[in-house]
């Protein structure tokens, strides 16, 4: 029997969720870094990435982040986003890898030819795993959150892919208080999800707290759209099918989150801060991803998706 | 003008106190069909924290199954869809929020699968929500809930008798409930329950209170979940475990990890596991400036006085209880593969940072999970929960899982096929002398971690270069002078150091990796070098 002195027992008051969430996160980052051989960051450019690239910089400080930024181009992103990418990666000194799946670019692949969700299977989902596939990454850390959608909820932080980057819902881990497995054999590979217990409003409030830079597309603005319906639709591609007559409006909008230009719905919004984007979400009681196109094809997309290999 | 500043400053503050929020992790516990999906949709649905296009999604749904009104266990139910579907079923995560605060809700299905989901979702939990369903009163299943719950040392407890509206609000059905269940959760050491009678289906006490059960006073669900007291108490003492070692250029080297109890501040004395050397704390190295103090939970860098061989694995503490080093423990287990745990099998376990070839020396019992008798096992089942000794190739260094949750947790994985295959709750180091009959080179071995042996060098530098190395990987090592005493050494299993002037030239590092490579000494653990294989 040990003898402990009355003050040997404490009472610690808790930290602010921001501050757990984020200490949770940066020893996800930590822990993914000294288990794996060749790691790699997915920056998709989105709010979500802003966030996981400032917690990357938090895991490693004064190191600088120790593995690449990789971002799948599907040549239909926002210019303002590509801009944001090169400008921010260059700031901070990250390494970032660049990879689009230039055959099926070459082939003609854009949305209104081949719909929404064979377009993204060649550019995003083959585009990714041919990246991971040709640079060897064994861990490939994400930025998806667990509220974003229902298939996710039961996803875990260190997702284990098979051979071929497919995600085998019967044959995933159990995740035990903060003790990851990362083992594998050569060719398999571990998405690793240091957001999974962050909220869209938690992002937010990080972002707001910790003044992280984002693209100003999130920012509400006057942008030419065409609306169709509730639905306001960017026209930055040329090959934007319009109805007859159909002439684009000037509209006070902007983009809850970020995709291809061609399937990303903008909304209706005066919100031009970070304060003004929460007290908006706290208002409006609707989910981010439901304005997002991509996500409209059919009941349980997302899932069929991620067992392909996409996030 | 003045009134659209003063709403900015409102919203600043409604941010302000927004950010101060604490986080509470629930557990939600019940049988199928007890309520409660439909008491996670109410949740979430009356303190506003789902979303319309998801409330007009389960409302089509619903009309689909001509359940009348709104279905809400619909709003939280993608597992239903995957149960039908054949998919695996285990924990999912649900978060909501309040004026006050957050919360992450773990659900996990009252199924065959449930200990080892069960286990999961409570390893991270501050607060358990046991469900009973008033008409069935206290079952087995709630009892092994219980008992899951406190193995996995979950501090708080919500018992919630579910379906009050058909025993027609009747106190004599609660009163009769909380006595019964009582008695039960004291036996498994659960001290903290508050009971409560609530229709998740009608709303009583779930959010609000319940005018139709006037005779009970207390707080509603959401009440209670929102003014319980998080502060955690825990043991005073320090404990970190180097994640990694940070070392960007020659004038600075840190030690990176996450705060696993306690508190530590600059300045503080420190020792370190293995090797029991001491040192200083002189910064605390973070993103946003040095820190004075760093506690329980924060991830930090921490910078010492001395130029110390730290590694991944090692443990920082400090304080006056110290943590157990040991190759051989009792702990408790949960059992999560469908390979059964086979003593005659080489695992791996990870506990803290630090990941170590181990195995399985003796099943002590087994808990039968119905009558929770224990009984003798010579292999634990998936589901299964017993009591085991164990070995490991190097030491560990922990708690007992009842006073640190941190330092007392491991995971075991099964090497052939990387899967996770138990938990482990740890409680006391073994000691030897309970075992009978000679000391055998295995029994060396598992205390030392390493095989005895002779290592000759060149000199009497050199001797002491890997006298010392050795000794600092928790070696038992020594140099020793005479031929006789290293042979006494070896015998006892353990490495002797001699000088032979006809030894090839070479350094300590290499001579330390031979010994690794001649399988004397188990290499570092490969993870921490890099290698997730
Ligand atoms: N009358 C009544 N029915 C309830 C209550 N809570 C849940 N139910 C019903 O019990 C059934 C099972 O509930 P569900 O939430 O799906 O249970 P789960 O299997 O524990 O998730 C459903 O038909 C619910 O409508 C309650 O408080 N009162």
């Amino acid at each position: 029997m040990t003898l402990l002195s009355i003050d040997n027992m404490i009472y610690t008051r808790s930290m602010s969720h921001l501050r757990t969430l984020e200490a949770e996160s940066i020893h996800i980052f930590r822990e993914v870094a000294a288990e794996f051989q060749r790691p790699v960051m997915l920056y998709s450019i989105g709010k979500d990435s802003s966030v996981l690239l400032r917690l990357a910089q938090k895991a490693f400080y004064p190191e600088p982040i120790p593995f690449p930024l990789l971002h799948i181009d599907t040549s239909y992103k926002f210019k303002e986003m590509i801009d944001f990418r090169d400008e921010y990666t260059r700031r901070i000194g990250a390494r970032l890898i660049v990879h689009s799946n230039r055959k099926a670019l070459d082939e003609g692949a854009q949305p209104f030819v081949l719909g929404t969700q064979r377009c993204c299977g060649l550019l995003k989902t083959q585009a990714l795993l041919d990246a991971l596939g040709e640079g060897g990454f064994d861990a490939a850390i994400g930025g998806a959150r667990r509220d974003e959608e229902r298939s996710r909820a039961k996803e875990r932080i260190y997702s284990f892919r098979d051979k071929l980057g497919q995600w085998d819902p019967k044959n995933q881990r159990p995740e035990l208080w903060n003790l990851f497995n990362g083992r594998i054999e050569p060719g398999e590979s571990i998405r690793v999800f240091p957001l999974s217990n962050w909220t869209e409003i938690d992002v937010w409030h990080y972002i707001h707290v910790e003044s992280i830079p984002i693209v100003p597309l999130y920012f509400a603005k006057e942008r030419p759209m065409l609306v169709r319906g509730e639905s306001l639709i960017p026209v930055e591609q040329p090959f934007i099918p319009m109805l007859p007559g159909e002439q684009p409006r000037m509209v006070r909008c902007r983009m809850r989150s970020l995709g291809c230009s061609p399937c990303t719905g903008a909304i209706r919004s005066d919100a031009d801060t970070v304060p003004k984007i929460i007290e908006e979400l706290i208002a409006a009681r609707r989910s981010e991803r439901e304005n997002r196109v991509i996500d409209h094809d059919q009941d349980g997309s997302m899932e069929m998706k991620k067992r392909e290999g996409y996030f | 003008m003045a009134a659209a500043v003063e709403t900015i400053s409102g919203f600043d503050q409604f941010l302000a106190a927004e950010q101060e929020k604490d986080l509470l992790r629930l557990l939600t516990c019940g049988s199928v069909d007890d309520g409660k999906s439909t008491l996670i949709g109410r949740l979430l649905y009356d303190s506003r924290n789902v979303f319309e296009d998801q409330v007009q999604a389960a409302a089509k749904a619903s009309r689909n199954r001509s359940a009348g009104s709104l279905d809400l266990s619909l709003l939280t139910d993608g597992l239903r869809a995957e149960r039908e579907q054949g998919i695996t079923i285990d924990v999912a995560y649900r978060y909501f929020a309040t004026a006050r605060r957050k919360f992450i809700i773990a659900d996990t299905p009252g199924h065959e699968q449930y200990t080892r989901n069960m286990a999961t979702g409570a390893s991270t939990a501050d607060l358990a929500i046991l469900l009973i369903d008033a008409r069935q009163g206290v079952l087995d299943q709630s009892r092994r809930h219980a008992y899951i719950c406190s193995l996995l040392g979950i501090p708080r407890y919500v018992v919630a008798v579910n379906k009050m509206d058909l025993v027609d609000f009747d106190r004599a059905v609660f009163d009769r409930i909380q006595i019964e269940f009582s008695e039960f959760l004291d036996s498994v050491g659960v001290r903290d329950a508050y009971f409560l009678p609530m229709s998740a289906l009608a709303g009583d006490n779930v959010v609000r209170g319940s005018s139709r059960m006037p005779w009970f006073q207390g707080a509603s669900l959401l009440e209670h979940l929102e003014t319980v007291d998080t502060a955690r108490e825990a043991a005073a003492g320090f404990r970190m475990a180097v994640q990694r070692v940070v070392r960007p250029d020659h004038d600075f080297r840190g030690y990176a990890g996450e705060v696993a109890s306690g508190t530590l501040r600059t300045g503080d004395a420190v020792t370190v596991l293995p090797s029991g050397l001491r040192s200083r704390v002189e910064r605390i190295a973070t993103f946003d400036g040095d820190l004075d103090e760093a506690r329980v939970g924060q991830a930090v860098t921490v910078v010492l006085a001395d130029q110390l061989d730290i590694s991944r694995g090692d443990l920082l503490y400090s304080g006056t209880a110290k943590p157990h080093a040991t190759q051989r423990f009792e702990a408790q287990i949960v059992w999560m593969d469908a390979r059964p745990l086979d003593p005659r099998k080489r695992y791996a376990i990870k506990h803290t940072t630090r990941s170590v070839a181990a195995e399985f020396t003796a099943i002590r019992h087994r808990v039968d999970i119905h009558t929770l008798a224990e009984e003798p096992a010579d292999r634990l089942e998936m589901n299964a929960i017993g009591v085991v000794e164990m070995a490991t190739a190097k030491p560990i260094f922990f708690d007992p899982y009842s006073t640190n949750r941190a330092t007392g947790a491991f995971i075991v994985i099964d090497p052939e096929t990387n899967a996770t295959s138990g938990a482990g709750m740890l409680l006391r180091p073994v000691i030897d002398a309970k075992r009978s009959g000679p000391v055998t080179a295995a029994d060396r071995m598992a205390r030392w971690g390493h095989r005895g042996g002779i290592v000759r060098v060149r000199d009497r530098v050199l001797a002491q270069g890997v006298e010392r190395r050795l000794f600092d990987r928790g070696c038992a090592a020594a140099f020793v002078e005479s031929d006789d005493a290293a042979h006494a050494l070896e015998s006892a299993g353990m490495l002797a150091i001699v000088i032979d002037r006809a030894a090839a030239e070479t350094d300590a590092a290499k001579i330390v990796r031979s010994l690794e490579l001649n399988d004397v000494l188990r290499p570092v653990d490969r993870l921490t070098q890099g290698g997730g294989i």
